[in-house]
């Protein structure tokens, strides 16, 4: 269950339009280290993950991410909409027009569109939350990359500068779950069995 | 009440209820892997009670920003649908 608040979790005020910048901020909506693939991870690995605190942390976060999708769709809308046709053609956005006008789609920028091998859900605690740190560095470096782009944008800048440092508490969110699963299991040997699926140490 | 003074005063209640809100997320993500703290319970508790407060006021005067709290909106139109979204610089 889900409930949904009208409005976004850090202020989006795009004045210019701007489709060169639209290109590769798209990619952290559908591109492999973006906030679906982020949301749809987390909120996908948290059935079968047996430890309370776990799923509770892969719910929240989860559940922020879809809050970051709709920060990068609404950067994404506000850097192109009041495009003229000139633009369009000069930036080299047309190939992404032609398909979906300024409509928003999940894809990276490279043009590649998103598809769920963007995570994986893999039913092992540890592979999981190695796969959650990863890709929450994965992300930081991608926003990291985007700010260099976008450094003379503080309309841009600043809203990114805020999803960058989302990452960076999530990746120690997710380091403290690793702890806690690693905790319970024996420390001589942390894959003698696979909490989500073995039924008992043996 | 002119329509510019309305405007900032409503800005100001929608900055607020963001900032609150980005403490009890930030807390609640903390304390699903802090479950045992009590300081940071209270901490999370004493900004649950001021967002409640705010969205509460926020839903009175301008409109809902959840369906939770509809019911304290005296309003003759359904404001959730008519008014602008997020997106749109909507608040």
């Amino acid at each position: 269950m889900w409930s949904y608040e009208k409005r976004l979790q850090f202020p989006v005020n795009i004045k210019e339009p701007n489709a060169k910048l639209a290109q590769v901020i798209l990619t952290q909506y559908g591109g492999p280290d973006g906030e679906l693939g982020a949301s749809m991870r987390y909120i996908s690995q948290r059935y079968s993950m047996p430890y309370n605190e776990v799923a509770a942390i892969l719910t929240d976060i989860g559940t922020e991410e879809l809050a970051h999708l709709e920060m990068v769709s609404t950067i994404v809308h506000q850097l192109t909409r009041n495009l003229t046709m000139e633009e369009i053609e000069e930036s080299g956005f047309a190939n992404y027009y032609v398909d979906h006008t300024v409509g928003i789609w999940p894809m990276a920028a490279g043009g590649i569109p998103f598809n769920s091998c963007e995570f994986q859900s893999k039913g092992d605690a540890i592979t999981d939350l190695h796969e959650d740190m990863a890709a929450e560095q994965k992300a930081r470096s991608t926003y990291d990359n985007i700010l260099r782009l976008v450094r003379d944008y503080p309309d841009v800048y600043e809203p990114i500068k805020f999803l960058r440092a989302r990452e960076i508490v999530h990746y120690q969110r997710f380091g403290e779950a690793l702890r806690i699963v690693q905790d319970r299991l024996d420390s001589k040997n942390f894959y003698a069995f696979n909490p989500e699926f073995d039924r008992c140490k043996s | 009440m002119n329509n510019n003074m309305m405007n900032s005063e409503r800005e100001r209640l929608y900055r607020d209820i963001g900032i609150i809100d980005f403490v009890v997320v930030e807390m609640t993500e903390y304390l699903d892997t802090h479950p045992t703290d009590k300081e940071a319970m209270e901490y999370l508790n004493h900004y649950v009670r001021m967002k409640n407060q705010a969205m509460r006021e926020y839903a009175m005067k301008y409109g809902p920003l959840r369906i939770s709290d509809a019911d304290g909106c005296n309003q003759n139109e359904w404001k959730w649908a008519t008014q602008d979204w997020p997106w749109n610089g909507g608040c």
